[in-house]
């Protein structure tokens, strides 16, 4: 396959940056999209050129390290996928693929496709644990029983990721989808109950400290999100967030 | 508190409930409406008793009109803020992918909706100001229909009509069910939520189009 890659080439947070075009020929149906960036890389450098730098760990859509904007959406055109497990089949011969980073205020470009995307990590401080006795008196998570329904749903908020993709498909930038999904793991345990007011409050100053956008309900995160994380989740935190201002 | 009322969250609520609050003042509006289609004397009446009881004119009306206000208003900051959120723009972005047009385009929807707003008050509520307090003419409870009609003689202001409501219609299709998530409300009930939220985005808008083309097609002839 022979492609056309137009790819955001920055230096550094302060420089401006631009699309340079790199055609690339020989890629095989089967690689994966970072492999096939892989490729790219040894080119560059067999050439003595600067590699494209990108996120990437567990390559198997589980660490949510990878990022990328592929053609205009968050890891790419397939759904329920990260771009490590987005293979080049997708594409077609001859296909040009502009490949930019996630752009948010709150995901600042480190150097070309690689963003910062610590504000997450603060959200996630900001309340996103419970406080456990661990000196010996440790309760046995399992003693206490949860509806099947509620561990599931809980379940399935926890299965986040943090990559960001929730964000960088929001023409609003907002970080609603994780900062709920991480509210809404916790908030529908028992566990979760006793800092549930100040959970939700503080996760929610945090966001909105970072800079993140104001959520209108597109619907565009969810979609884009690798994992499958439901709006039903950003209504919930809305609602605890309510109800916890309410409580002062 | 202050924290609160600074909230994405919190301002999300104020979009819902000043919309929610606008959506409920439609169907009143339409209702009163579609009573100068049928009989000239009920709008006359109708129109009579809303432009002269106290309680409209100095409870309801200034309720009315800050909902209107703060609806705008934080839509247009939210807006602002939104777009700081994003500095530097994607050179290609499929909001198409993921997102219906209507969703996304909610401020342009509205900003025309908002411009509407201007001639609707300049064309109503100043003339009332005019009439009542600056002329001081007395109370006459017959005069509001032929008033209206008469609006609607410019074709050009037939096509605006038609045009803001299409509009309207766009703005309630995404807006109205949208306030409910945004309020923390999606259950077993959404569906239906969703179902009659389009309805109304239909049937409302389509019923003041069709009293607007039926006054321009019905000219009063002296
Ligand atoms: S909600 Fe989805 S898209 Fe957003 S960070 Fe979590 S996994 Fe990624
Ligand atoms: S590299 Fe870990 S999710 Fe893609």
């Amino acid at each position: 396959m022979n492609l056309l890659l137009k790819i955001w080439r920055q230096n550094n947070s302060a420089s401006r940056g631009s699309l340079v075009d790199y055609p690339i020929s020989g890629i095989e149906g089967d690689m994966s999209f970072l492999e096939m960036l892989d490729v790219l890389n040894e080119q560059l450098i067999a050439k003595g050129e600067d590699p494209v730098v990108f996120d990437h760990d567990c390559r198997e859509g589980i660490c949510g390290s990878c990022s990328l904007m592929i053609n205009g959406e968050p890891h790419g055109p397939d759904r329920l996928i990260t771009t490590c497990q987005l293979h080049m089949r997708k594409f077609k011969d001859g296909d040009t693929i502009v490949i930019e980073p996630f752009r948010a205020s709150a995901f600042p470009v480190i150097k070309d496709l690689m963003v910062d995307r610590s504000s997450f990590d603060r959200i996630q401080q900001a309340g996103g644990y419970i406080s456990v006795n661990t000196s010996g008196h440790t309760v046995d998570a399992n003693a206490i029983p949860i509806e099947k329904e509620k561990a599931d749903e809980s379940f399935a908020a926890a299965t986040c990721i943090g990559c960001g993709a929730c964000v960088a498909a929001c023409k609003n930038a907002s970080a609603m989808l994780f900062t709920a999904a991480k509210v809404s793991q916790f908030a529908l345990l028992p566990q979760g109950q006793i800092e549930a007011t100040d959970r939700v409050l503080n996760m929610v100053k945090q966001m909105d400290l970072e800079g993140f956008g104001n959520c209108t309900n597109t619907g565009a995160c969810e979609v884009e999100c690798p994992k499958g994380i439901s709006l039903e989740n950003i209504a919930r935190m809305n609602r605890e967030y309510l109800m916890a201002s309410a409580k002062g | 508190m202050s924290g609160f009322a600074k909230s994405s969250i919190a301002r999300k609520v104020v979009m819902a409930l000043s919309g929610l609050f606008l959506v409920l003042f439609l169907a009143l509006h339409v209702t009163i409406n579609m009573s100068s289609v049928i009989s000239p004397e009920t709008f006359n009446a109708w129109s009579h008793f809303m432009g002269y009881n106290p309680v409209v004119q100095f409870l309801m009306q200034p309720i009315l009109i800050a909902g209107v206000v703060v609806h705008f208003v934080m839509g247009i900051v939210l807006e602002f803020q939104n777009r700081k959120a994003r500095p530097v723009r994607y050179n290609q972005y499929r909001g198409s992918a993921n997102a219906p047009w209507v969703s996304r385009n909610m401020i342009l929807s509205g900003l025309v909706v908002l411009a509407f707003l201007g001639l609707h008050m300049y064309d109503f509520w100043l003339h009332e100001i005019n009439y009542k307090f600056v002329e001081a003419n007395p109370e006459d409870p017959t005069r509001y229909f032929e008033e209206t009609v008469e609006k609607f003689a410019p074709l050009w202001r037939t096509v605006l009509y038609v045009i803001s409501f299409v509009l309207l219609a766009l703005h309630l299709w995404h807006g109205f069910a949208s306030s409910f998530q945004s309020m923390g409300l999606n259950n077993k009930y959404s569906p239906a939520i969703r179902s009659f939220t389009r309805l109304y985005a239909i049937v409302v808008p389509l019923l003041f189009i069709f009293i607007a083309l039926f006054h321009h097609l019905n000219p009063i002839t002296h």
